[in-house]
């Protein structure tokens, strides 16, 4: 199969300046520095990790909305660059993005049935008036909102109403991927199982593929085909849901996966608990950026940087792993 | 109608009643009429226990206890009783109010860069804390300050004390809150989602903070939270919040392992599992009714999938169920599906136990 989305080693740094001394100094925020990772066709990707890591700058750079400091982005074997010109938008109608806050991705004015028709304005100008409503009623149907419900405002429906509303304009032109950022954190726990198999089921009828973002490992596994782990701006584990959340490699992963409370675990996990706060990503330590909390940090970690290693799928960016792995590979033979 | 917290009173000394909430209402004004917030909620929390209460939002689990310590506010007509230690401080007047709150009860909110001055300095916040509950001063308050946050966890406390909340990761605020709320040597910590605006590793941190402090100190914890994960995990009871009633309650190995009522049973299965196969998710219908459009009866009825026309009558009373000694549910079908299996007669005996 051939993949929808290719991304190799992007990066995006900003330049920031630093208060410090009499004049400050100026300093490079790598906010992603070096991601590479490819989507199928109609497979989805889960993207996890702790606020800073980059996560939302990836979704960012995947969708050409700001530009990147190096590297590329394929989509179906076009580059997708930040012009924001007429091939941008063609491309732009093919992928589509589904915020955490509904109501700050919605229009306060507009009745939603009128939202939920607008990309076929902009992007389908000699439809009608009518079939362009009829059309939206459908995709109402679809996420479970009530044909009633269509010139209601925003601020009438609930939480989990409007993010029906969001996703329904998302599918509007049947893209080929969604790029969902937090769907589901602003929700309370009944509703987002709602949404969530709402996304599950309009996914097996229309067939997108989706770069699912979250920091919930929880709700990730529950929707990722593949699931990769980003710490400081790279990812450190890439692999299959049960791989990577139940065999964890790197130490971070391990730490992330042991520290979910669940009623299931209840009194019989081992909670690895990290020491202090993620690094600033201005200051990101040298080598191995885990270093600093790692349990089982070597000498070698501080210098150099690990590579992401696959091997059988399974991808790890840890010395110590790839290191093992490698003697065990000799010793065997 | 019986009460859950009777139980403790019968139970060992060692389970002494510490925080008694009884029959609690609020009414908000909306200008031209009242609407009815929290419907008549009765918890008890018993010294050096962990009580965590579960609910989405607007089931009133934190004004519960914001109107327990008179936060609430002007707007607000509360009903009903809360006692401490037995001495009632419901409407009792704000200067006994405030020599209770942050010494005898404290509590930490969600937000704590929210809940810190941004303009002084930690150790100014802190020092204030010790001179209003300890009395204390000058370099006396400096050195307890150092020790309180050393006592959680931050480094370099002497250095810390001259910085200012925005200086710190909000983890280290989260921290610092806590180092103020043990300024007054609670007996009762109140915890409003302390970790849900923090980072998975930072979470663990705190959880594990809290369960150390709570140790050392034998101080009674509240952990109100819509994360039924931390809940399970810290609690020794749970009481499940909906629609501004307790509907349901019971420790919290019974809770997870047989729920009662449709609400929690729904609750635990909408929560995906990161063990595992990996299932559907079951999603509960609907969304929760506002606070002055409850239905007549059971307010989880219009949601409910086993509800009949008996739910739509009165809401249930919050009765025993099953052979736990602490398990309530406010629901009328849970009681009749169970009815036919052995349960039944220990139910029969058990509501004989309970003074009425």
């Amino acid at each position: 199969m051939t993949d929808l989305l290719r991304v190799r080693d992007l990066k995006r740094h900003y330049e920031v300046h630093i208060p410090e001394g009499l004049f400050g100094r100026k300093a490079s925020l790598k906010a992603v520095d070096g991601v590479s990772f490819a989507i199928e066709a109609g497979k989805t990707l889960g993207l996890v990790g702790e606020s800073g890591c980059g996560k939302s700058t990836t979704a960012k750079l995947v969708l050409g909305l700001i530009p990147a400091t190096s590297g590329t982005v394929e989509f179906a074997g076009t580059p997708v660059t930040a012009k924001h010109d007429a091939h941008w938008r063609a491309l732009r109608r093919r992928m589509q993005m589904i915020y955490q806050d509904p109501l700050g991705a919605l229009d306060r004015r507009l009745p939603v049935v009128t939202q939920i028709g607008e990309p076929f304005e902009i992007h389908n100008p000699e439809m009608s008036a009518a079939e362009r409503t009829e059309r939206a009623s459908g995709l109402m149907d679809a996420v479970g909102l009530r044909p009633d419900q269509a010139m209601r405002y925003p601020h009438e429906l609930s939480g989990g109403q409007r993010q029906r509303v969001v996703i329904a304009r998302a599918l509007a032109l049947e893209p080929d991927l969604l790029v969902c950022d937090e769907p589901v954190s602003a929700l309370d726990v009944s509703i987002q199982a709602q949404v969530l198999n709402l996304l599950d089921d309009l996914r097996e009828r229309t067939g997108f593929a989706a770069l699912f973002i979250s920091h919930d490992l929880k709700v990730v596994r529950q929707m990722s085909d593949r699931v990769a782990v980003m710490y400081l701006g790279r990812i450190v584990e890439a692999g299959l849901p049960e791989d990577v959340f139940l065999r964890p490699q790197h130490p971070y992963t391990k730490a992330l996966v042991s520290a979910i409370p669940t009623p299931a675990r209840r009194g019989k996990r081992e909670r690895i608990v990290l020491e202090g706060d993620p690094p600033s990503p201005v200051d990101v330590p040298s080598g191995c950026a885990f270093h600093t909390r790692c349990p089982i940090a070597q000498s070698s970690c501080r210098n150099e940087v690990p590579q992401l290693v696959s091997s059988g799928g399974h991808a790890v960016a840890c010395h110590l792993v790839n290191d093992g792995a490698a003697a065990v590979v000799q010793a065997a033979e | 109608m019986r009460r859950p917290g009777l139980f403790h009173c019968n139970g060992e000394s060692a389970m002494k009643t510490l925080l008694s909430v009884k029959d609690l209402k609020i009414d908000f004004d909306q200008g031209k009429r009242f609407v009815r917030a929290l419907h008549g909620v009765n918890l008890d929390v018993a010294k050096g226990e962990v009580l965590g209460v579960v609910g989405e939002s607007g089931c009133g689990k934190s004004i519960t206890w914001l109107a327990a310590l008179g936060l609430l506010g002007s707007r607000a007509r509360i009903s009903g009783s809360v006692q401490l230690n037995g001495d009632e401080i419901a409407g009792i007047d704000e200067n006994a109010l405030s020599r209770l709150r942050g010494g005898r009860i404290a509590m930490i909110f969600q937000d704590p860069s929210s809940s810190l001055n941004p303009v002084h300095r930690i150790g100014r916040q802190i020092n204030e804390a010790l001179k209003l509950h300890r009395g204390l001063t000058g370099a006396a308050a400096n050195a307890e300050a150092a020790r309180l946050l050393d006592r959680v966890g931050i480094a370099n406390a002497t250095r810390r004390l001259r910085e200012y909340p925005h200086e710190m990761s909000g983890g280290m605020n989260q921290r610092i809150m806590i180092a103020m709320a043990l300024a007054g040597e609670p007996e009762l910590l109140i915890a409003d989602e302390p970790t849900t605006a923090l980072d998975a590793t930072i979470q663990a941190q705190i959880l594990d903070l809290l369960t150390e402090l709570r140790r050392d100190t034998g101080m009674a914890l509240v952990l109100i939270s819509h994360d039924l994960g931390v809940v399970a995990d810290m609690s020794d009871r749970v009481a499940v919040m909906y629609g501004g009633r307790v509907i349901e309650q019971a420790d919290t190995g019974t809770l997870f392992e047989n729920p009662a009522h449709p609400y929690t049973k729904g609750l635990i299965a909408a929560l995906p599992d990161i063990d595992g196969p990996r299932r559907r998710l079951e999603s509960i219908p609907g969304t929760v009714p506002a606070p002055d459009r409850l239905p007549p009866g059971c307010s989880f009825a219009p949601r409910c999938a086993i509800a009949s026309g008996e739910c739509d009558v009165a809401m249930p009373d919050f009765l025993p169920f099953g052979n736990g000694d602490n398990h309530f549910a406010a629901c009328v079908k849970c009681r009749q599906e169970e009815a036919p299996v052995e349960a039944a007669p220990a139910a029969k005996v058990k509501r004989v136990l309970v003074p009425a």
